[in-house]
């Protein structure tokens, strides 16, 4: 085991569709500064720096060095994590073995992405198989759809219990001043608009997004000096998967569940329904709030529906989910799974103000990419 | 200093960067069988009998050496399946990737694991997991030792 770890603070920016205001260096500042303040201390501070982001949706290979003006890493040691959907969790996970083997003190984790400066899913369709997969591959749309069938038909699940969720994750929204799509919908007009790959519907689907989110990590003794609610990190649990698509099987998500069970195991929980008190997952469509929490044990397989439509995952439910508004609002993706760990360290620290949950000791945020791979972080006070 | 009349401009530009990928001697093989004979060609292991379509040098399961390669196919059952109906661009060809179109995830008979590919939509109402599927392959005077020499999984009534 290393040394115990905290996140003391983060920050955002406010993620919307197209940034045109500021370039990617900018915006990766805004959300630096923002940690910075709210961590109150300076970039003197910061021993080393973490930052990623996915290298095809924007073209710049090195995104560590273009952006490192607006990180904050001249002059000091950093490095860049791309994995994918990941990578803001991989950039999180990073900075906490920096701390935890002790030979770093405060670590700034920063993800980012501008997804308005080219196409998505074109940019995710480089990551897979060149000769064999890219033929047929649709991006995550089409990853995600396939899963969703194949879930639909093993559970009997209809349709309007994914919207129904992708309705709560847009009222969630309004309550988080950096998310990206805050709406007030219906099942029914979520279910109205078009299947954009079957079974998903446009408004199941998280939109793109520009957007930075940047986190300081400190080693057990800084954080105690540097902040009075710091948020610990109990469990850092990683699983990759086979590379091809046509490797994986389907009906199962084995990469989260060996996670959700290692994390549980390192944290000492048994009953995670009953112990964690806010999930922030990686909900990149709706049916995910539904499908994936079976594999986090919160329920049988294909009981996932009843966490929904009986609102236990609801904002005044037993075990809130996504109460930012989660993925299925905010996704630029080189960020979004920092956005997931910043957030339940929000919550942790009672600093998450209209989308704070009463009474948060322990909280899950999940990361998820590549060929269905999944990180999970369980976070307390 | 900009005034807020002032847009902030976008700035284009389009990079054709070719590459040439190595497709290995294994799927070499797969890729010139669907040329020459319109047969699907799979890796068995000789260790845990896990079949792997396209073939591959080593195992995905147990990691030992798979030198043997089998015919599999051309029929299977459907695993799971889309149909794409959005827009974006094919990194193949730097334009949209034409839409709609059936995305299929076969289980070639005699394999252990899938194979992603188009599926015929003419009749999607036919699209139904666990269906009998079968590939066509396009004429020869087509076929290019590349995916696209199948050109896509029918189902079968």
């Amino acid at each position: 085991m290393g040394e115990k770890v905290a996140i003391i603070a983060s920050g955002q920016t406010n993620h919307c569709s197209k940034r045109a205001d500021v370039n990617i260096p900018e915006m990766i500042q805004e959300a630096v500064d923002r940690a910075l303040l709210q961590a109150n201390i300076t970039l003197d501070d910061i021993d080393a720096i973490v930052i990623g982001n996915m290298e095809h949706f924007e073209g710049i290979n090195l995104s560590d060095m273009w952006a490192s003006e607006g990180a904050g890493s001249v002059m000091k040691p950093a490095m860049k994590i791309a994995t994918g959907g990941t990578t803001g969790a991989s950039v999180a996970a990073c900075a906490y073995y920096h701390c935890a083997s002790g030979l770093f003190d405060t670590v700034l984790a920063i993800g980012w992405e501008k997804l308005s400066e080219s196409d998505p899913t074109g940019g995710i369709i480089t990551a897979f198989d060149p000769i064999v997969e890219r033929l047929t591959l649709a991006g995550a749309v089409g990853g995600l759809a396939i899963e969703a069938t194949a879930y639909m038909k093993a559970h009997n699940v209809p349709e309007e219990v994914f919207a129904l969720a992708a309705v709560r994750s847009r009222q969630n929204a309004k309550r988080n001043p950096h998310a990206h799509l805050k709406l007030d919908l219906t099942v029914e007009q979520v279910l109205e608009t078009p299947y954009i790959a079957y079974p998903i519907h446009y408004l199941d689907m998280c939109p793109a997004s520009d957007g930075a989110c940047a986190v300081i990590m400190a080693s057990e003794k800084r954080a105690k000096d540097l902040c009075s609610k710091p948020a610990w990190i109990d469990a850092v649990v990683c699983r990759h998967n086979h590379a091809w698509i046509g490797d994986i099987p389907y009906g199962k998500h084995s990469t989260l569940e060996s996670a959700a069970v290692e994390a549980y195991k390192v944290a000492g929980i048994t009953n995670p329904l009953e112990e964690l008190d806010v999930i922030e997952l990686y909900d990149p469509a709706s049916y995910t709030q539904v499908s994936w929490l079976e594999y986090l044990h919160l329920c049988e397989l294909g009981q996932g529906r009843r966490l929904v439509e009986e609102g236990i995952t609801a904002f005044e439910g037993k075990l809130p989910l996504n109460p930012s508004g989660g993925v299925v609002s905010t996704n630029p993706i080189g960020a979004t799974a920092l956005i997931r760990v910043a957030e339940a360290s929000l919550q942790i620290q009672c600093r998450a103000d209209l989308r704070q949950v009463d009474g948060v000791k322990r909280a899950l945020a999940t990361g998820f990419g590549g060929s269905y791979w999944n990180e999970v972080f369980i976070l307390s006070a | 200093m900009s005034t807020p009349k002032e847009k902030p401009l976008y700035i284009s530009i389009k990079t054709d960067l070719p590459y040439a990928y190595s497709a290995g001697r294994p799927l070499s093989k797969f890729l010139v069988a669907l040329r020459d004979e319109a047969k699907i060609l799979a890796s068995r292991c000789n260790n845990c009998s896990y079949v792997l379509v396209p073939p591959r040098t080593f195992c995905n399961q147990c990691h030992k050496p798979t030198p043997d390669v089998i015919e599999v196919g051309p029929g299977g059952t459907l695993e799971t399946f889309s149909v794409i109906n959005f827009p974006f661009i094919d990194p193949f060809t730097g334009l949209e990737r034409p839409v709609p179109y059936g995305y299929g995830i076969v289980k070639l008979d005699g394999c252990s694991n899938f194979l992603p590919h188009f599926l015929d939509i003419n009749d999607h109402r036919k699209l139904e997991i666990g269906q009998r599927v079968e590939a066509t392959f396009e004429p020869t005077e087509k076929r290019t030792a590349a995916m696209t020499d199948i050109k896509y999984f029918r189902v079968l009534i």
